[in-house]
């Protein structure tokens, strides 16, 4: 690899041909400011604030999409460096709805810390007509208020380079350019699949999931609820870094603290019914397999992918595995078995979920998601939602002790654990499957080939007389390749696990936000995903058939995996859409 | 197919359809989404959401990356056009004859807005830049017809003539 030397700010620096300015000053321990800027993802140079100087050149020039060169004298804290970007700052926020002291993203927002840094005094000095824009709250995950925007395109980026979904773009042109959908039809027409990508990639307030807090502050008011709480395994990952704790802090004993002094009556773990899930769709791939069923089966746990098949690869919908989610395994469960264990009503059973996505909202609320009518969820929050909740109630969650999930629903295993990552679900799958097929329970407990963040990963496994073939994708764009490639008949698997965002739940668009700066230097998804497989490693029991509560539950209440009740309670449908005319 | 955001609904023949398949084929390629555009605008008189959703599937993008490129050009109109076109025109010289009152009144007398059509699909409505006729301030035209020195006294007995 050639490599290039170059001077910035007067030290001198070596890196290999092809790197940006912007990424030759980050080895230097120098951080230039971006905002439409998002590695991998947005590298369009549209926003200026990445302006440096170079010697030579009599323009200001933006750092994130220029190479260096050999020789090249960078200058990136001139006085005229700082006063472009200052009056880059003063210009956005001439368009800018500034309501900073509410905004969701208050504390929080590229723009605010920018302007903060460069000491953008006078917000208003440019201030004249702005952009006409109306808020669209119209679907059910996320709102758009496009009075925030900045228009650097980091949204339609990701929703189009990474999720294929491509229902969000840009719109018209000159003062009127705006982020919309087709005919600026309200984002509930269109085919998104609710995975919330875009408000993560968002550095400002102009994206954010639909608050439902007030939902639960109100069933926690109400003494006829019973209120029960589940949280999704990637959680405890990730709620530490609402308080500002580091990247892949395991918080589990804190975040049960919290939830317990907020006040839900059950304090129970999403991981139980995602060991529930491992057995009921190992027991659909083994019985698929044996019966000429229909293959490759695809996992069903992600409701972004379930959107993305249904409206762009209908023709797949038959190979969804009919498991419900976790999420849904989980309310489903604890409105049946534990309400009459109870001896309630359902009714009275609010069933609250801690989730890493924006799309568990749409999830929940879709009409095959309930049994007789009562929804197996009431109300999902994203992480971010819960960290909220608790900076409210005033619990100091760094200083909490770490406590233990309620009983009966809070106990699981190392695999129900690791299905917050990618690969996590097929590894869970196959520690089970490889067990039944082979009737050994000395069968292998880690399948490392399925780890990781690769966009396709696949492997071969010899069980018993059987040769699994399976592969494992995250990202929406990744799966279809993975699809298009079994379309074209050049692929052949068995089993396939999705999940929409890149990474997995680690990485959903319910997850806190990290600014740019961190998310182009850190790969969040690996350091996320450490915290569960080092959890995983440390617990006593590592596959999902052999939670005791499971088999309790199998031996008093369902029978065995795939029976009747249990198709009633814990499996679902799918509907062939389109993603066109939407309505 | 409907498209709320139009005033009247959008009924294409089979015809059309046709015809946009067969240019959306012939001119399918990179860089070639303009002119496809400018081929279905030309098919349909205007860019209906339903030949939007058909170039994208054709194309293998979505509509909306369609729309997107559709919007950044003037020369695109997402509403129908009327069995008569108006165009007033708002270039400079237009202008200060008085041609924002003419449109405001076209406005007022067919009760559309900017781009508008009227439900029976008889009139629409749209302002353009400089049709080159500017000796003739203030300057409207119907279909292609030119109608000069416009007053708004004169429009009732234009618009009588358009059967």
């Amino acid at each position: 690899m050639k490599m290039v030397n170059l001077k910035i700010n007067g030290m001198s620096v070596t890196v290999p041909e092809g790197t940006t300015i912007l990424q030759a000053a980050r080895q230097a321990n120098i951080d230039i400011p971006t905002l439409c800027y998002l590695k991998d993802i947005n590298e369009i140079g549209a926003c200026r604030m990445c302006v440096v100087e170079i010697k030579g050149s009599p323009k200001l020039n933006a750092s994130c999409v220029f190479p260096v060169a050999e020789g090249m004298e960078v200058i990136t804290n001139s006085k005229r460096v700082f006063e472009a970007r200052k009056i880059n700052l003063q210009l956005l926020l001439s368009n800018h709805r500034r309501e900073c002291l509410s905004c969701v993203r208050s504390g929080n927002c590229e723009l605010q810390k920018l302007c903060r840094d460069y000491g953008v005094d006078d917000e208003a000095v440019f201030d004249g007509a702005k952009t006409p824009s109306k808020i669209d709250d119209s679907a059910t995950h996320m709102v758009r208020d496009n009075s925030k925007c900045i228009l650097c395109r980091r949204c339609t980026a990701v929703c189009d380079h990474i999720q294929d979904a491509s229902v969000i773009g840009v719109n018209k042109r000159g003062v009127d350019t705006h982020i919309g959908c087709v005919f600026d039809e309200p984002l509930n027409t269109v085919a998104c699949v609710s995975c919330g990508q875009c408000i993560v990639a968002c550095p400002t307030g102009a994206l954010y999931e639909k608050d439902q807090t007030d939902e639960v502050w109100a069933a926690l008011a109400d003494p006829e609820k019973r209120v029960v709480v589940q949280t999704a395994p990637s959680i405890r990952a990730t709620l530490g870094e609402m308080f500002n704790m580091p990247i892949g802090t395991n918080v589990e004993g804190k975040m049960v603290a919290a939830l317990r002094r907020l006040g839900f009556d059950d304090v129970f773990d999403t991981d139980l019914a995602a060991d529930l899930t491992i057995v009921e769709e190992a027991n659909e791939l083994v019985e698929r397999i044996k019966n000429g069923g229909k293959l490759p089966l695809i996992t069903s746990c992600s409701p972004g992918w379930i959107n993305y098949c249904e409206h762009y690869f209908p023709e797949f919908t038959e190979n969804l595995s009919t498991c419900k989610s976790p999420q849904q395994m989980f309310g489903a469960l604890t409105k049946s078995w534990y309400a009459e264990k109870l001896g309630i009503d359902p009714k009275n059973i609010f069933m609250v979920s801690i989730m890493p996505c924006t799309a568990k909202k749409y999830e929940c609320k879709r009409e095959e998601q309930s049994v007789n009518g009562i929804p197996d969820v009431d109300v999902a929050l994203t992480t971010r939602e819960l960290g909220r909740m608790i900076e409210r109630a005033g619990i100091d969650f760094a200083n909490l002790p770490d406590e233990k999930f309620d009983n009966p629903l809070g106990i699981s295993t190392g695999a129900a654990v690791i299905f917050g990552a990618t690969g996590g679900v097929m590894e869970a799958a196959l520690r089970t499957a490889a067990e039944w097929i082979t009737g050994d329970s000395a069968a292998p407990v880690e399948f490392k080939d399925v780890r990781g963040t690769d966009a396709i990963k696949e492997a071969t496994y010899k069980v018993g007389d059987l040769t699994l073939n399976v592969a494992v994708t995250s990202g929406l764009r990744n799966a279809k390749e993975l699809l298009e490639s079994i379309k074209r008949g050049e692929k052949n698997y068995h089993f396939i696990e999705v999940m929409a965002c890149p990474g997995g739940c680690v990485n959903g668009g319910g997850q806190p936000l990290q600014p740019a700066n961190i998310r182009n230097n850190v790969d969040l998804k690996a350091l996320r995903a450490k915290a569960l497989y080092t959890q995983d490693a440390d617990m006593p029991v590592r596959k999902s058939h052999e939670n005791p509560v499971i088999k309790e539950i199998y031996d008093t209440y369902l029978g065995k995996p795939g029976s009747h009740k249990a198709h009633e309670l814990l499996h679902t449908h799918y509907t062939k859409k389109s993603r066109f005319q939407v309505e | 197919m409907s498209c709320k955001s139009c005033a009247s609904a959008f009924v294409g023949t089979e015809e059309q359809d046709k015809k946009l398949r067969e240019s959306i084929a012939s001119l399918q390629g990179d860089h070639s989404l303009v002119q496809i555009l400018q081929a279905a605008q030309e098919i349909y008189g205007y860019l209906p959401k339903g030949a939007i959703d058909v170039i994208a599937s054709e194309l293998g993008i979505s509509s909306e990356s369609v729309y997107s490129v559709a919007t950044f050009y003037s020369q695109f109109s997402f509403n129908p056009k009327g069995k008569y076109a108006i165009s007033v025109c708002l270039g400079t010289a237009c202008y200060v004859k008085g041609a924002g009152e003419i449109y405001a009144k076209l406005k007022e007398k067919l009760g559309v807005a900017d781009g508008g059509c009227t439900p029976d699909g008889k009139f629409s409505l749209d302002a353009c830049r400089c049709m080159g006729a500017c000796g003739l301030a203030p300057v409207m035209s119907i279909n292609d017809d030119v109608y000069g020195k416009v007053t708004p006294d004169q429009l009732d007995g234009i618009l009588a003539k358009c059967e």
